[in-house]
């Protein structure tokens, strides 16, 4: 099998990992929206608490099927030489080490939401809850590892899909923030802040940074990739 | 309601006996004022009748043989809850890992103060008991467990503590814990997860403390009045104790009579004694009675007219739906009105949930609304099958029995009271509602901080 | 040897997940919470009442056996 993608190109493992990174990016957005309805305790007749939390829970888990497969397939193309340390120990890496490394830090977080959440019955509810707030970190750094790392950042259909997928993750947040949560003032003004803040900072960062010029060289690509013929120029359409 | 509770006044140490045999008991030797120290105890009740240094097989030997003792006496908890003594003794001391003992003097009913007598006046007997209890289940550590508020107890246990090792005297480590006052801090489970270094609220049980209490060890819980017993039955057998009361409550008891009575006060009766000769030892009672709450405020009413024919053990009280309880007695007197009491202590014992379970938290505040709106003669017409519907999803929900203990004094005074209940259904406040309060309700103080609240 | 089911109060939070996977033996009271019967299961009650059990989020729906029971 990866004998034939090879000989398909490079190209052919890069696309199934930018593909896979974007599906896994949706899933997670799902799996946090089907979250906060949860815990908010939203049902209907049609879709009872147990479909909803077993959906929540199957999203979670297809999502993280997604990621390994978003790893594997990048550690296996050849083109930028990322290795398998480079999926869970961030910033070592030699391709874009902080964009890439985020993607690391975010795996990680949410290695330990879904290892706890498996584990949940050896483990007091205060910290399974604490761990598996850190979703609400995960899902922004894994965009922002998104856009950093990628090719296809201006491509329009990657824009709309991840724009649609903020505003759906921030719209989760402020639910969470603002209703049926009496008390803990300061946690609902932390996430209230951060919510906004990030809405705020993606929308600053987003033109000056990956649809800007020259991101490929700027976000830390080694210069012997920059101007191979899979150069991303940043402002072209389809990836490389 | 306006107007301070009364506050319960000073006690009668000797009184005409209820019975021509031999009273007082646990209360011989109490001074007016000051507790009675070991030596003087010592004259009073004798040497302690410890299996302490005598071996490992005769300590053994002794325990059951108290235990045993225990057992022919009949001795029954003084907690309220009645549990026979020497079955939770053989539980505990059939468990693999060391006892502990816990004597629980927390008393966090406001109409009790016989817990608290005990610890002031007589912390000999009290520990007598509890060394005693601890060699019978094999336990290396004993705790006194006193109202942090009781600064009085506190300094009477910590010198008896003392006492006993200047006296030079062997026994399990002995330590005094001031436990925080409020009404639900005294059940079992909730002692035992303040004592493990939790918050003073109750547990969700199995596992019972007997199996796993305090620090996981097993743990004997007893009523500091029950251990008093104890002590003097170590000392003067099973027959001795039979010689008063009831075949089913043998033995005697220390209740707390309050209200409109002259002289309120701790007494010792015997099971089955009147409550008429009672009130006659109290030096009679200052107003016509209305009711008895008889047992707390977990107990239930009697109706004032059915007083004279009441005696006081449970095989009596039963067939009025009551029973003795931890031994509170409060007589109200009929210038107050039954259901301004009734709603007042049903928002005070709403108050009092720990708020860990759904049904008490939503249940006895639901409850307490509509007994108030009753009282204020706003309540629909379908009250009383409201008040049966609350009744029905409140008992046996709740972790521990608050909720159900709520309810006793709630239903049964709906259903003592009935005219007055349906006087106010129908035209609000009676000319009674304005005048001072009877029963005392202490504001819950603001002690340990809570963890998870119910959800909503 | 039979199976009943249970509530732990202090766990519970009011999900009611239990209600809609085994409405036999639990429905929900006017503030949500469960009302359980604990009448014994039978046969193939106990599995889903097993799958109850496991849907609660905060583990407070207890299915327990009879020898158990006992002890209490």
């Amino acid at each position: 099998m990866s004998a034939l993608l090879a000989a398909a190109g490079p190209s052919a493992y890069w696309y199934l990992t930018r593909s896979t990174g974007a599906v896994a990016l949706v899933l997670l957005t799902f799996a946090i929206v089907l979250g906060v309805v949860d815990v908010e305790r939203w049902s209907t007749p049609r879709w009872p608490r147990f479909v909803l939390d077993t959906l929540h829970r199957n999203v979670a888990l297809l999502a993280m099927a997604f990621l390994v497969a978003h790893i594997l397939t990048s550690v296996l193309d050849s083109f930028a030489s990322i290795s398998i340390v480079d999926a869970f120990i961030p910033f070592v890496g030699s391709y874009r080490p902080f964009w890439l490394g985020l993607g690391a830090v975010s795996f990680d977080l949410i290695v330990a939401v879904i290892a706890t959440s498996l584990l949940r019955a050896r483990m007091g509810f205060s910290t399974w809850r604490a761990v598996h707030w850190l979703t609400y970190a995960s899902w922004p750094i894994a965009l922002v590892h998104g856009f950093g790392t990628g090719s296809d950042a201006s491509t329009a259909w990657l824009l709309i899909v991840s724009v649609i997928c903020t505003a759906l993750v921030v719209a989760a947040a402020l639910t969470r923030a603002l209703v049926g949560w009496p008390g803990a003032i300061r946690w609902r003004g932390a996430a209230l802040a951060g919510a906004g803040g990030f809405g705020l900072f993606i929308v600053l960062w987003l033109p000056a940074g990956p649809l800007g010029s020259e991101w490929a060289r700027r976000a830390g690509t080694p210069s012997a990739l920059l101007g191979h013929s899979h150069k991303h120029s940043g402002s072209s359409g389809s990836g490389r | 309601m306006s107007g301070s509770a009364p506050t319960i006044a000073e006690r009668i140490p000797d009184y005409e006996p209820a019975s021509a045999a031999a009273l007082p008991r646990l209360l011989s030797g109490i001074r007016p004022r000051g507790p009675l120290p070991l030596d003087e105890h010592v004259e009073v009740h004798g040497q302690l009748p410890s299996a302490a240094g005598r071996g490992r097989r005769r300590a053994r030997e002794h325990a059951g043989m108290l235990i045993e003792e225990i057992e022919r006496a009949g001795l029954l908890g003084r907690g309220g809850a009645g549990f026979p003594t020497a079955t939770k003794m053989r539980a505990v001391a059939g468990r693999r890992r060391r006892a502990i003992v816990v004597a629980n003097g927390a008393e966090g009913e406001p109409a009790s103060l016989k817990d608290r007598t005990l610890l002031e006046s007589l912390p000999h007997l009290v520990l007598d008991g509890a060394i005693l209890a601890a060699e019978a289940v094999g336990a290396d550590e004993l705790v006194v467990c006193v109202c942090e508020s009781a600064d009085t107890g506190i300094g009477s246990v910590a010198g008896a503590i003392e006492e006993r090792a200047a006296s030079g005297e062997r026994s399990p480590a002995l330590r005094l814990a001031p436990v925080p006052s409020h009404y639900v801090a005294g059940q079992e489970s909730a002692l035992v997860n303040y004592l493990s270094g939790g918050p003073a609220k109750p547990t969700f049980t199995p596992p019972m403390p007997f199996e796993q209490g305090v620090r996981g060890r097993p743990t004997l819980v007893d009523n500091v009045e029950t251990l008093a017993h104890v002590a003097l039955i170590a000392r003067h057998g099973a027959s001795w104790f039979r010689e008063l009361g009831t075949p089913s409550q043998p033995g005697s008891a220390l209740v707390t009579l309050s209200g409109a009575v002259a002289h309120p006060g701790v007494y010792e009766i015997e099971h089955g004694a009147s409550l008429s000769s009672l009130v006659t030892a109290a030096g009679g009672a200052t107003a016509r009675v209305r009711g008895a709450l008889l047992g707390g405020y977990a107990g239930s009413w009697v109706s004032g007219q059915l007083l004279n024919g009441v005696a006081l053990s449970n095989e009596h009280l039963a067939p009025h739906g009551a029973s003795l309880g931890a031994g509170v007695v409060l007589l109200l007197s009929e210038q107050a009105c039954p259901v301004a009491e009734t709603a007042r202590l049903a928002r005070w014992l709403a108050d009092q949930s720990t708020r860990q379970c759904g049904p008490c938290v939503h249940g006895l505040d639901a409850l307490a609304g509509t007994i108030e709106e009753l009282a204020a003669g706003i309540a629909g017409a379908r009250v009383a099958q409201r008040i049966d519907q609350l009744a029905s999803l409140v008992a046996r929900r709740g972790a521990c029995g608050h909720p159900d203990g709520a309810l006793r004094p709630i239903l049964s005074a709906v259903q003592v009271f009935q005219a007055e209940f349906a006087d106010h259904a129908r035209h609000g406040p009676c000319a009674a509602c304005a005048r001072p309060v009877e029963l005392p309700l202490p504001e819950r103080p603001v002690s340990d901080a809570s963890n998870r609240e119910a959800r909503r | 040897m039979s199976h009943r089911v249970r509530v732990n109060p202090i766990s519970c939070e009011a999900h009611g997940m239990c209600a809609e996977l085994l409405p036999e033996r639990v429905t929900l009271d006017e503030w949500g919470y469960p009302v359980v019967d604990e009448t014994p299961l039978h046969g193939s009650q106990v599995e889903h009442a097993m799958r109850a059990a496991r849907a609660c989020p905060t583990f407070a729906l207890l299915v327990e056996r009879e020898r158990e029971r006992a002890r209490r």
